[in-house]
């Protein structure tokens, strides 16, 4: 089975494999979804400062994750298509974002219902959340220009270019924020140079939760270039009847 | 070069571009101000730092649809685009023709617009200096974003949206430049940074700009 991804600049062979591939995945997301979701809020037990709130971390945490990496895996497509003008790869981008910006008000609006009962407050101008925010408006305006402009090989082009200087400023923001106020928000809850994380009996439901949204990302970027692929074709298929 | 740095200044003042226009907005926005939050002059002193550099963000994000747009409509801009000079060139030119007739200007009106809101006396020198040192950054990085929506009918409003987050590591460094002054604190790091990116935008910019222009002339 060929592995490169050059084979699936070739939209047939993406739409056969991803469909192929689609059904394992969104039954891997339900699997680890539930396991993660049920696990962590019913079968841990509470926080001993934080109380029932503590269990806020098992959609938190996971969509905080996944609003950083999606844009990291829109920086990388955008640069394959750049690069190499790999069609299905600027398409992926495109139906990354708006996942990218729900998972990013996911994270806001989980922070906030869980930064009441513990900093007493909805919003706090902390670095985290205000780089957050940040990043919520690149999201915002990588959308819009994508459906300002009617090419789509123009407008893929120019969102392109705007995603790579983006994540420039993204990560200046970032440092910008860090500088210009300390913040509430604990550090990192999980890292990989760590010797301990979190504790165990939070530690395994909150794997079962990243590796499904994960897989939830996966399977909605998936449908989502799918969708985009069918409508490129129906778009072509609407001009070629109209030259007819 | 030279001669479309002077045909753009003098288009900008003549031809009733944006040269009067956004520091008159600069001045509303400043005169607005005091009757939003109150005419206090303890809390004025407070924000004054922050609403000078946001009101001069704001003013110099209003004429940035028109560094390519007429020239993109009565087909200059073609022209320019196939000319002998790099196009990368070109654009720092359009550039810096917009910092001089915007940037420019409100840096220098800023300390009289500081009077206005009370600003701290520590805070005149810094704030010149701030802007004088930011606001290229802001005419360089609103360059890129009217390369971008350059092709677009109604760009305008998208030119906002998608400058305004581009602007926000210079509008903290430059106001926590001034705001550190006031507080008598050491404000070297700020304004390293501030430099900082204000030289990295002038020396990236101009490449993904003059990108966006090819493709938008395609």
């Amino acid at each position: 089975m060929p592995m490169s991804i050059w084979e699936y600049a070739n939209p047939k062979k993406f739409m056969q494999t991803s469909s192929a591939v689609l059904p394992w995945v969104a039954g891997l997301t339900v699997i680890c979804l539930v396991v993660g979701l049920v696990w962590g809020f019913f079968f841990t037990p509470d926080d001993f400062r934080q109380g029932s709130t503590v269990k806020i971390i098992y959609v938190h945490v996971p969509s905080a994750m996944m609003a950083i990496n999606v844009w990291v895996m829109m920086l990388v497509t955008s640069l394959i298509w750049i690069i190499r003008r790999h069609h299905v790869s600027v398409l992926a981008a495109k139906a990354a974002a708006p996942i990218g910006a729900t998972m990013t008000v996911i994270a806001l609006f989980t922070g906030a219902i869980w930064g009441q009962p513990m900093w007493g407050t909805w919003w706090e101008w902390d670095p985290r959340l205000t780089s957050f925010l940040i990043l919520f408006l690149f999201y915002l305006g990588y959308i819009a220009l994508w459906s300002a402009i009617e090419n789509s090989d123009t407008a893929a082009d120019l969102t392109s270019i705007l995603c790579l200087v983006g994540s420039v400023f993204a990560v200046l923001s970032r440092y910008a924020a860090q500088f210009w106020n300390q913040g509430l928000h604990q550090g990192a809850t999980l890292s990989l140079d760590k010797e301990e994380n979190i504790s165990d009996v939070f530690y395994y439901p909150l794997l079962f939760c990243l590796a499904g949204f994960v897989l939830l990302f996966v399977t909605l970027l998936l449908i989502r270039t799918r969708t985009e692929i069918r409508s490129r074709r129906l778009k072509a298929l609407r001009l070629r009847e109209r030259m007819a | 070069m030279r001669a479309l740095l002077f045909r753009d200044l003098a288009l900008a003042v003549k031809a009733g571009g944006g040269f009067g226009l956004s520091l008159a907005f600069f001045l509303i926005v400043v005169v607005l101000v005091p009757f939003g939050v109150g005419p206090d002059t303890g809390v004025l002193r407070e924000v004054a730092t922050g609403v000078l550099w946001v009101g001069a963000l704001l003013a110099c994000l209003l004429s940035l649809d028109r560094i390519f747009q007429l020239d993109y409509e009565d087909g200059s801009l073609d022209l320019l685009v196939t000319s002998p000079l790099p196009l990368e060139g070109l654009v720092a030119v359009k550039a810096l023709a917009h910092w001089l007739t915007t940037g420019l200007p409100l840096t220098l009106v800023a300390p009289i617009l500081g009077v206005l809101l009370n600003l701290d006396p520590s805070g005149f020198g810094w704030i010149v200096a701030s802007l004088a040192l930011g606001t290229p950054a802001l005419s360089m990085i609103g360059t890129f974003g009217a390369a971008l929506t350059v092709g677009l009918k109604r760009g305008g409003l998208l030119l906002s949206l998608l400058v305004l987050p581009l602007y926000v590591p210079t509008l903290i460094f430059g106001a926590e430049t001034v705001r550190r002054a006031v507080d008598g604190f050491d404000n070297t790091t700020p304004l390293l940074m501030l430099s900082g990116i204000t030289l990295g935008t002038l020396a990236i910019l101009p490449f993904a700009a003059a990108a966006a222009i090819r493709i938008n002339l395609r």
